[in-house]
């Protein structure tokens, strides 16, 4: 037992006991049967090899939680590296635009006409209205500005790429809903170019369609089993409320208090009235999902499309039909793009669309025009360079990270210039001069306790003493800047004392044996050879700043700003606050443009890293 | 006329270092041998030269701005002087936009044309006086240090002593930021206690800012109750050190115990690079991913799951802080003494009987301070609550309900409002003070033990 308890004073922790420490000594003596003995080697590796595995599957989760992130990020933002605009032929009225005034020319004008030019058909308000609202409200800013560059355009046709509204581009992405188009595969007959039609086709044509409308009612019937479940519940409560109103009106009555009947009376009446209302919804709600079961069961029969069921659209002729009724060979219909001709027709389209009408930003009348856009081919898919080349925008689809860009790299640049002088002669100070007392260990205390300040506490700091004490303008980056400084200031700091401790002290003394002065032999010597390590740190800290939101938003970096900021002093945003300001967008276009930024941004922050790591494997000196 | 005089300034110091170089090198070349090197005479009169200007430059652009307003206003007639200082700031704040952006100034009473047009005219003035005094300055400085100029003149050690002292200034930014934070969240915490009792604000039970910007409610009771806020933030600290303890701990020690040099060199950057993304990220991630995905996963099972849940931003904030609860453990495991081990080994411990009962007890210490840093990580963490978690202060501590942070409700009660004495803003003061010593408090205690355990082993 001495030897067990000095054993355990030598290491200062529990030993590994296999015995208990009040078992007999004679017991641990005698031989452990084989039997019992394997068992217990079988089960102290299966524990050994659980513990590695739960190692293991630690880490793999970690890497797990970095790839699903990754890969959310990569597919939210794939869509808005490219954008659909259309190429169209363009004339240059000289009515619309002014040669001598080219700035007030009515460019949106000239790019309605051009598309209204291509369906001559569409004549009534809504037509026109449908097909106008496909554009971007930026759709002319690419005419514009050509035309500004080069006012001998004016009066010419030309081909302009004009820029579709973001829900468009996101229907075309199939980001709306799921589009299914089919080629008709027998000839087709309109009763009518306009108004209420009727289309007929070869027997079984719309069958395969009327298959998949069915799977749509199978949908709403579970929409609707799931809210008749919630109902069911209220109902079940709704009783149980009334019961016990019920027996505390009894109660009450034999209580023998006057006043509290008349309250237990009204509220049993409430309870009951309730009661009866959630039994009736359940009755219409049961009755409603019966004859959806009916509808869904009855495979061939025919089927009314209304607002919360698939669309189907037919394109021919030249004009679109959305149908309302389709039986397995004929559909009746609404016609939404006037046709041409009543001519039968061979070459026509049918065009499922998956999700119901109310449920998407893009109706059947866009849908079908845009359709016929991309029919036409005159639906071009470009990389969105307008991404990086633009300011912000309430508008999605014009909405661009230049801004963000620029606000980053002059905060950036100001961080910088701010952080790693005086970081480097912190470090200096400390490492080479400071004496050791109450002054330094403040200034050691100080920066061992900034570096887990949260960072929100920095941007209070720059609130209150840089822009209400000093004046500074609000939500320009000289103010980022600085307040970035501060909360990299720590980090730096500690990354250059340990370049610095690194250095040998022999390169010290051998140059003050030369006669070099203390300063000399710091900054001629010591200091270079720290510069590796030095850099390493700041591009780090500088990654760190990079990344950083909290603390600009508090010193208003938060504004909405379209301009690009031009100076130190302008109103600026930076990349990390962008994705926040667009993230809070309901816009689903911005959904796409958030994820996108901060896949610009995780690259900017790996290709930082990626250059420490190299300065570090370059430059890294073992001593 | 900043930007002149600061071009001035270099200009003048460029040309003062070559100067005294030159005055320098004919003394070394007439003397022989002089104390100090060449560029050191450089040195000494280019600082010489550039303090005194610098200081002149500091101390007029700190004070001229207020004497040409006083002057400016002192010119104006006598019903128009303001009668208070809100006025009067509001007055100067027409006449420096007005200064700023001319066309501001057909809308202007003639009297406040006039001081624009004199602001512009004493700016115009005092700059170029101001210029004139610091080059003055200069010329002195200058003159003073090259008559000085000596073979045995001991320039260097002035230079180096000049350096020293920048290099201590450089050193006590540090402390100067923090006796900022310290006073100005103080400061203005004292003054949102003056208007709102601070043991109802420490006590509360009810937290809804908006409704005391009502008119004459500012003050009343209930209002600014801390503890719900206190609440939400535990709840999703603890969920999120649920999360990243556990992780970080074991992916530690399945690094730094056992695994090979390849694993190690796939392990590590993978949490390098989870450690490098910004929080604003994780934010995104949690509000449009996890967060609808909890909510269907409990709308499946029937369970009502608030759409921004404890559970998302905390499950997110503890994938952040895996790699920072594991790289911090990665270093105390490290530092536990190999002799230990081996001892263990030699007494027929398995690997895994060596960690749990020799390494992590030996370890204690600072895996306990890594989880006091992750704590205090946890709770200061802005945008991820900011971005997934509710606004509504409520009291509870169900995870799937909405509950808000301190963080979150700074950022609310700051961002967009510009008015700066309202008991809403200084909430936001005190809240960040509760914070900060919060954080301090945690940091200060993990570092003491970091620092002792230390010293065992050393």
């Amino acid at each position: 037992m001495l030897q067990r308890s000095e054993l355990s004073n030598v290491t200062g922790s529990n030993m590994i006991s296999l015995v208990p420490d009040d078992a007999p000594v004679t017991r641990r003596r005698s031989q452990i049967a084989p039997a019992v003995a394997k068992a217990r080697v079988d089960s102290r590796n299966r524990s050994e090899k659980w513990f590695r595995f739960l190692g293991v599957a630690a880490l793999s989760s970690a890497a797990a939680f970095l790839v699903i992130l990754l890969t959310d990020i990569i597919v939210r933002a794939v869509p808005a590296f490219t954008q659909n605009s259309l190429a169209i032929e363009v004339p240059l009225k000289a009515e619309l635009i002014d040669p001598a005034k080219p700035a007030a020319g009515d460019y949106e004008a000239a790019v309605r006409d051009a598309l209204r030019g291509m369906f001559p058909t569409a004549q009534s308000r809504p037509e026109k209205k449908a097909l106008e609202s496909v554009l971007s409200v930026g759709a002319a800013n690419t005419i514009r500005s050509a035309v500004m560059a080069e006012p001998g355009l004016i009066g010419k046709t030309l081909e302009f790429p004009v820029l579709l509204s973001a829900d468009s581009d996101l229907y075309l992405k199939g980001g709306m809903t799921r589009v299914e188009t089919s080629l008709g595969a027998s000839p087709v007959t309109v009763s009518a170019t306009t108004g209420p039609v009727t289309v007929t086709a070869g027997s079984g044509e719309f069958q395969n369609d009327l298959r998949l409308v069915k799977l749509g009612i199978d949908t709403l019937i579970s929409d609707g089993q799931r809210n008749l479940r919630r109902l069911e519940l209220s109902v079940k409560s709704s009783k149980a409320d009334l019961t016990l109103a019920e027996q505390a009106l009894a109660a009450a009555k034999q209580g023998a208090t006057p006043e509290t009947v008349k309250p237990a009376e009204d509220l049993v009446a409430t309870l009951r009235g309730d009661v009866e209302n959630l039994t009736k919804t359940v009755e219409t709600a049961n009755a409603q999902i019966k004859v959806l079961q009916d509808r869904a069961s009855k495979a061939g029969s025919e089927e009314i499309l209304d607002s919360g069921m698939p669309s189907l659209l037919l394109l021919v002729n030249g004009g679109v039909i959305k149908a309302t009724r389709i039986s397995p060979d004929k559909i009746e219909g609404e016609v939404y793009l006037p046709l041409t001709s009543t001519e039968p027709s061979s070459a026509w389209t049918k065009v499922l669309l998956e999700t119901p009408e109310g449920g998407r930003k893009v109706n059947d009348r866009q849908a079908g025009y845009l359709e016929m856009l991309k029919a036409e081919g005159i639906v071009q898919s470009n990389f969105n360079f307008p991404f990086f080349a633009q300011g912000d925008s309430r508008e999605p689809e014009i909405a661009g990270i230049l801004g963000a860009l620029t606000g980053t790299a002059l905060t950036m640049l100001i961080t910088l210039l701010l952080c790693l002088p005086i970081g480097v002669g912190a470090a200096v100070y400390l490492e080479e001069f400071a004496a050791k007392n109450k002054v330094t260990d403040i200034v050691e205390v100080s920066i061992n306790n900034l570096a887990a300040v949260p960072s929100i506490v920095f941007g209070l700091l720059g609130l209150a003493v840089f822009l209400n004490l000093f004046g500074l303008p609000r939500s320009s980056a000289v103010v980022g800047g600085l307040v970035l400084a501060l909360l990299v200031l720590p980090t730096i700091i500690i990354a250059s004392r340990a370049a610095l401790k690194a250095v040998p002290p022999s390169i010290r003394e051998a140059a003050l044996g030369v006669g070099a002065s203390k300063h000399q032999a710091i900054f001629h010597h010591v200091l270079p050879l720290a510069m590796p390590g030095i850099l390493t740190g700041t591009i780090i800290g500088m990654a760190h700043a990079l990344g950083e939101t909290a603390p600009l938003l508090m010193i208003g970096m938060v504004a909405f700003i379209a301009d690009v900021p031009a100076s130190f002093s302008d109103p600026a945003t930076v990349l990390p606050v962008q994705i926040f300001l667009w993230s809070d967008l309901p816009e689903l276009g911005f959904k796409a443009k958030t994820a996108a930024a901060i896949l610009v941004l995780l690259v900017f922050l790996v290709m930082m890293n990626g250059l420490a790591i190299w300065l570090r494997r370059k430059f890294e000196r073992r001593w | 006329m900043a930007v002149l005089s600061l071009a001035l300034l270099v200009a003048v110091t460029w040309s003062a270092y070559f100067l005294g170089r030159r005055k320098g090198r004919e003394l070394r070349a007439t003397h022989g041998a002089t104390h100090s090197l060449a560029h050191f005479h450089g040195w000494y009169v280019a600082l010489s030269t550039a303090l005194p200007m610098l200081f002149v430059i500091l101390v007029w652009s700190i004070f001229a701005p207020g004497m040409i307003e006083s002057r400016v206003l002192s010119h104006l007639p006598a019903a128009m002087q303001p009668a208070d200082d809100l006025s009067r700031s509001a007055l100067l704040r027409e006449i420096s936009n007005a200064v700023a952006a001319p066309q501001l100034l057909d809308g202007l009473k003639p009297e406040i044309r006039e001081a624009v047009a004199s602001t512009i005219a004493l700016r115009n003035a005092s700059g170029w006086v101001g210029i004139l005094v610091a080059l003055l300055a200069a010329a002195v400085g200058f003159v003073w240090s090259w008559r000085r100029l000596a073979p045995d003149l001991r320039t260097r050690n002035t230079t180096e002593r000049v350096t020293t002292v920048a290099l201590f200034a450089c050193a006590a930014v540090a402390v100067l930021t923090t006796a900022g934070i310290v006073s100005s969240v103080l400061f203005e915490t004292l003054h949102f206690f003056s208007k709102y009792p601070a043991l109802d604000f420490l006590f509360g039970t009810q937290w809804s800012p908006q409704i005391a910007m009502r008119s004459d409610q500012v003050g009343q009771s209930g209002a600014f109750g801390f503890l719900p806020l206190l609440t939400g933030t535990l709840l999703i600290m603890v969920i999120a050190m649920i999360v990243a303890v556990p992780v970080g701990l074991m992916s530690a020690v399945y690094l730094s115990e056992y695994a090979t040099p390849r694993a190690r060199a796939i392990g590590k950057p993978v949490l390098e690079l989870l450690a490098g993304v910004p929080t604003v990220v994780f934010g995104f991630f949690a509000a449009l991913t996890v967060a609808p995905l909890i909510r269907g996963l409990g709308e499946s099972v029937g369970v009502d799951v608030a759409s921004e849940s404890a559970l998302a931003a905390g499950l997110v904030m503890g994938i952040m802080i895996i790699p920072f609860v594991s790289s911090l453990s990665d270093d105390v495991i490290n530092a536990v003494p190999q002799t230990l081990r081996d001892g263990s080994y030699a007494m027929g411990a398995t690997k895994s009987e060596t960690i749990k009962q020799v390494v992590l007890p030996a370890a204690l210490p600072g895996i306990v301070a890594a989880v006091m840093l992750a704590i205090s990580r946890a709770v200061g963490e802005t945008m991820i609550v900011v971005m997934a978690a509710g606004l509504a202060g409520k009291l509870t501590l169900n995870p799937l309900d909405t509950v808000t942070t301190i963080t979150v409700q700074i950022k609310t009660l700051l961002v967009g409002d510009q008015e700066f004495d309202s008991v809403k803003t200084l909430s936001a003061f005190a809240l960040g003070f509760v914070l900060f010593f919060f954080t301090l408090i945690l940091n200060v205690a993990a570092l003491r033990i970091v620092k002792r355990y230390r010293q065992q082993y050393d």
